[in-house]
């Protein structure tokens, strides 16, 4: 079971957190100028990396924010948790 | 009478006499005992049949490891089923028994199966009882029957079990000699520990050892080193407390026995508790298995592991045979030849593989004892059936590894201690993730890298000497409060007698000259009858990976999990496979490593607590009039009303007509309830919602669906401007939490420039319906200083105002299709409202109404329940909502509408459903097929979702599914139900009643 660091709350276990997959998909600006292709592509492509996978997590048993992890998807460690549009979140 | 104990000696205590049974008959023991070591004391031995072959088993270890000795304790609501004896302590009146063996345990019938057992190779299920294969199920239940699984009680565990969450700094699993030096070590730095054990008291391979430790006895050694733990604020003491789970960042579960060993039932206490361990750092001193030696008949009862004879006489003072024969290939056993000799043992004999070697300290003390040994022998074989009577003995020739075959000598004897030698209990440090090794020296796995923080120290490291035990627990424990920021302190190693030993040669079977199918079983996993003839034959047919063969022949899928037979096995796979043990590798370790009850894992989670139960504020006004309630998630609703002896079919009857006629009132407080508000209040909802809501003018009121990204209805309500940028919306029962959930999202990972505050009302506002040509009249009978008259509080608006001097909200919207209002009001105040309802309506026979004629009545009208008409696969095209749908914005979903899946023309659309015979209701859920068969098949071209009898019409309605279906009207299909019944129907529109929807502007 993880042990994550909510950026509000501080650590807690993974119980307290839901998954909200892949982080950083940004929804199109204008989808009706997409092709079938680009639309299924944000729709429902999803990176899928044996390694390292920056990914939305959700503390819903606690202050209910939503949060960006790094974890390691072989090792399972989550080299650091932060604040959606917090200055980590710009640098990558 | 216990023969078999000795007079003096062991941990027992003998001032404190027991009673137990075994299979009914009474038998003494003494407190201290495990049921084991009691059933041996009293001559006891066979105490199980094997699981295929029904053959007698007996005995063979002291530990987890327990195959054969699977025991059910005690009797109907608290009875225990498949215990190990060797783990069971003994208390005052246990009842032991064994469902094994028909007509008895001593005579068994389906030994038969023994003298057939050709016919029972590796994969015989897989391979017998294939065809039909609609048969398993009566193949399951007789093979069950035959394999003697214990019986789990029928009736409600009456006791409790609780769960304990705990962060520690150190968690040393395991309180043996290692455990207990690390565990002081840890705790004396400073660190808060937790150390635990499976077993009633710490101490490990101590409890039974003759060492010394700083010139004193191994007991009185871990008495001191518990007693000063047990003395350590910080530290905590588990006994009893089965490490049994290894999970990721260092999170680790416990069960702790409470009460187990004080009796069947003890009231007022847990029985077990669950502990849930976040520990900075893990150190692992589980110890080792000593492992068995396989040749033919090793399975005997009166066969045992050496360092359970050594345990038996030393800790419990059982000597469990009078002639012994010891057979082995290290030098551990040597130690259990002078255990046997000191407890008087009447002849003994030690058969060992390796040649004569005095270097070793423990062998030159065997020999000045004058024990018999004989090297570069093995035993061959095994004589009597039910127990053990003689050894076959014969020479073995080490450099070509086969059995010489010269003539056999015969040992008679009554018990064989045997040791294979010992394999580190990886268990958990590879549950962890961590890598093992093979190590050639010590004939072993030893834990490699860890991928957590822990560390293996002792004998579960290959250390199988004390010094060097001590010497790696102070290291970890120094090693552990330093990475817990505490300064590590400085022990010295206890003064230990270091005794030579000669090294280990490795035997992992008897090698015969025949191959083994053409000898007596030698068997590897005992609880799963998996011989050296199964492996072979495994390979033969192809598998030559070792998780295959698990899978094949059953190695290691026992209770014991393979703990005694696993090694074994492998190594006699990579032998036939001709490849060194490293490359065969071990099976996945996984949790738990010994069984846990399920009354341990759901803990205080069952009956009421299992989950919450969320009531109305009108709750109890419900239960006045007798409603019976029904479970919508988390929701207790109203499921109908009965005047007396109605039935639900007659209620429903009563309140859907009078609803229509006259007046009905309703909780609608289960709805979800959201204040939307902020600057960008508008903007956000417009990309939510799929209608123009900037449009809408304030105290308006519109239907409003929201889609997922992918087009799909996700769920439906009603959205009122209440301002500017203040917006209440209303959401499904079931979608209340989710929705919430998912604009919160939006919000804050996609839209963070938006400034939108939603609030959840759910809870803080009621809602009553009142329904019907009458509602009006009677809000006007109360004191309300609101207009109702339909000109100025026209359909679909909303008015705010005093009912009674109560502040309300009423929002004239209809999920009935009747003229009705439904008044919001906070909570503390609802239950007044609704009883000042009832009491003016009285003059119109207002009735309430629950669920069912809510249902009833908005299928009358067609209105779909999202999640019961629509399943995520429904766009509302499909639904007949092409006009909800906005072209002059974009909002969530809107491009997937287009995606060419959503414009395929034989799309399931929304229908209604009449059945031909007016008579028939349809059950939800059957298929619907076109008339024409294919091949004489139906084809299922949609299917029913909602299907009421309609009291105002007369007739069962239905909704449904169907390919193409709104251009299907008027054609005629066939309902297949599940036990295959065909009702003909014909498709119509989904709106059955007031088709031009007049009545709700009335």
């Amino acid at each position: 079971m993880f042990f994550l660091e909510c950026p509000w709350c501080g650590e807690r276990d993974e119980s307290e957190f839901s998954y909200g997959g892949e982080a950083n998909i940004v929804r199109p600006a204008t989808p009706d100028t997409l092709t079938d292709k680009e639309w299924a592509n944000y729709l429902f492509m999803r990176k899928n990396p044996r390694g390292d996978h920056v990914e939305q997590w959700n503390h819903s048993q606690g202050c209910r924010r939503w949060f960006i992890a790094e974890r390691n998807t072989v090792t399972y460690k989550i080299s650091k948790t932060y604040r959606i549009g917090s200055n980590q979140d710009k640098k990558d | 009478m216990q023969t078999n104990r000795l007079p003096t000696g062991g941990r027992i205590d003998r001032q404190q006499p027991l009673k137990f049974t075994f299979n009914g008959k009474s038998y003494d023991a003494y407190h201290g005992d495990t049921l084991a070591s009691a059933l041996l004391a009293n001559g006891i031995n066979l105490v199980g049949r094997s699981f295929k072959y029904h053959r007698p088993r007996g005995i063979i270890s002291s530990g987890a490891e327990e195959p054969n000795a699977i025991i059910q304790i005690g009797r109907g609501a608290t009875s225990e089923p498949n215990q190990k004896a060797t783990q069971i302590e003994l208390y005052d009146g246990l009842q032991a028994e064994v469902d094994k063996g028909w007509p008895s345990l001593s005579f068994d019938i389906a030994i038969i199966n023994d003298w057939f057992s050709r016919l029972f190779s590796a994969g015989f299920y897989y391979k017998t009882f294939m065809y039909p294969a609609n048969f398993w199920n009566i193949y399951e239940s007789f093979i069950r029957k035959a394999s003697g699984i214990g019986k789990a009680p029928t009736e409600k565990d009456p006791d409790t079990y609780s769960h304990h969450n705990i962060h520690c700094d150190v968690l040393v699993v395991g309180a043996g000699p290692s455990g207990l030096m690390a565990a002081k070590t840890a705790a004396e730095s400073g660190a808060r520990v937790i150390i635990a054990d499976e077993q009633n008291e710490f101490g490990g391979s101590l409890l039974f050892s003759k060492e010394l430790i700083d010139g004193k006895s191994c007991q009185k050694w871990a008495a001191e080193q518990t007693a000063a733990l047990n003395g350590c604020r910080e530290v905590t003491c588990l006994p009893r407390s089965t490490v049994f789970g290894y999970y990721d960042y260092n999170f680790l579960t416990i069960l702790e026995r409470c009460t187990n060993h004080l009796g069947e039932r003890v009231s007022g206490r847990d029985r077990q508790r669950l502990w849930r361990v976040r520990a900075k750092k893990v150190i692992l001193a589980q110890g080792a298995f000593e492992r068995p030696l396989v040749f033919c008949n090793n399975d005997r009862p009166g066969i045992m592991l050496a360092s359970a004879v050594s345990n038996y006489i030393n800790r419990y003072s059982v000597l469990p045979g009078k002639r012994a024969v010891i057979f082995t290939n290290n030098d551990s056993a040597y130690q259990t030849a002078l255990d046997l000799s000191a407890a008087g043992v009447e002849a003994l004999t030690i058969i060992d593989c390796r040649a004569e070697n005095l270097s070793s300290d423990l062998v030159k003390k065997v020999n000045a004892a004058g024990i018999d040994i004989r090297y570069k022998s093995l035993i061959t074989n095994v004589k009597g059936s039910s127990y053990v009577k003689a050894v076959e003995v014969a020479m073995f020739d080490e450099t070509e590894n086969i059995v010489i075959n010269s003539e056999k000598s015969l040992i008679f004897c009554d018990l064989i201690a045997v040791s294979g030698g010992w394999s580190s209990s990886i268990h958990l440090h590879s549950q962890a993730g961590g890598s093992s090794i093979w190590d050639e020296k010590r004939c072993c796995f030893i834990p490699g890298d860890s991928k957590q923080e822990n560390i293996s120290i002792g004998a579960c490291n290959g250390a199988w000497n004390l010094n060097d035990c001590f010497s790696e627990a102070i290291k970890a424990g120094q090693s552990s409060a330093d990475y817990c920021g505490f300064l590590p302190i400085t022990i010295n190693n206890p003064e230990t007698e270091s005794l030579n030993t000669n090294p280990i040669h490795p035997l992992w079977r008897v090698p015969y000259r025949k191959a083994p199918e053409h000898l007596p079983k030698q068997f590897v996993d005992y609880q799963n009858d998996t011989s050296v003839a199964d492996i072979h034959l495994a390979v033969r047919e192809g598998f030559n990976n070792i998780e295959h063969v698990k899978r094949y022949t059953a190695l290691g899928f026992g209770t014991d999990q393979g703990k005694l037979g696993n090694i074994n096995g492998m190594a006699i796979l990579a032998e036939k496979l001709d490849k060194p043990i490293s490359e065969v590798g071990t099976t996945t370790f996984r949790p738990a490593y010994t069984p846990v009850s399920f009354g341990a894992c759901a803990g205080e989670d069952i009956g009421s607590l299992y989950d919450p139960v969320r009531k109305t504020a009108l709750h109890d006004c419900h239960i006045e009039r007798g409603s019976p309630f029904e479970l919508v998630g988390q929701w207790l609703r109203p499921w109908y009303f009965p005047n007396s002896n109605e039935t639900l079919d007659q209620a429903v009857h009563r309140e859907c007509l009078a609803s229509r006629s006259s007046v009905g009132l309703m909780d609608a407080s289960t709805l979800g309830k959201i204040d939307v508000r902020g600057p960008d209040a508008l903007r956000f909802l417009e990309k939510i919602y799929t209608h123009n809501i900037a449009s809408m003018d304030i105290n308006k009121c519109a239907y409003g669906i929201m889609l997922g990204e992918d087009g799909m209805i996700k769920d439906d309500g009603v959205i009122t401007r209440l301002g500017p940028q203040h917006f209440y919306l209303t959401t499904t029962t079931g979608g209340a939490a989710s929705v919430f959930s998912w604009l919160e999202q939006w919000l804050q990972t996609e839209w963070t420039d938006l400034k939108v505050y939603l609030t959840s009302m759910t809870d803080q506002l009621s809602s009553i319906a009142v329904v019907g040509p009458n509602s009006r009249k009677v809000i006007e009978k109360l004191d309300c200083d609101i207009d109702l008259a339909s000109k100025s509080f026209p359909f679909m608006t909303m008015k705010s105002g005093l009912l009674m001097g109560i502040p309300i909200q009423i929002f004239r919207v209809s999920f009935s299709g009747e003229l009705a209002y439904e008044i919001n009001v906070d909570s503390n105040q609802a239950s007044q409202i609704w009883e000042f309802l009832m009491e003016v309506g009285e003059e119109f026979n207002i009735v309430p109404y629950g669920t069912e004629s809510m249902h009833v009545l908005r299928a009358e009208k067609g209105f779909i329940i999202v999640g019961q008409d629509t399943d995520g696969s429904v766009t509302p095209l499909d639904l007949g909502m092409g006009w909800l749908l906005s072209n002059k914005k974009d909002f969530l979903g809107k491009r997937s509408l287009s995606r060419s899946d959503c414009q395929r023309k034989d799309r399931k659309q929304l229908v209604g459903l009449l059945t031909l015979d007016t008579k028939t209701i349809i059950p939800e859920g059957a298929q619907l097929a076109s008339l024409e068969t294919v091949n004489g098949s139906y084809v299922s071209y949609g299917h029913v979702t909602s299907s009421y009898f309609s009291p105002i019409l007369g007739h069962p309605i239905a909704l449904g599914l169907f390919q193409n279906g709104h251009s299907s009207h008027g054609r005629e299909v066939v309902a297949i139900t599940s036990d295959d019944k065909k009702i003909a129907a014909k498709i119509t529109s989904p709106v059955f009643y007031d088709q031009k929807g007049e009545r709700q502007n009335a």
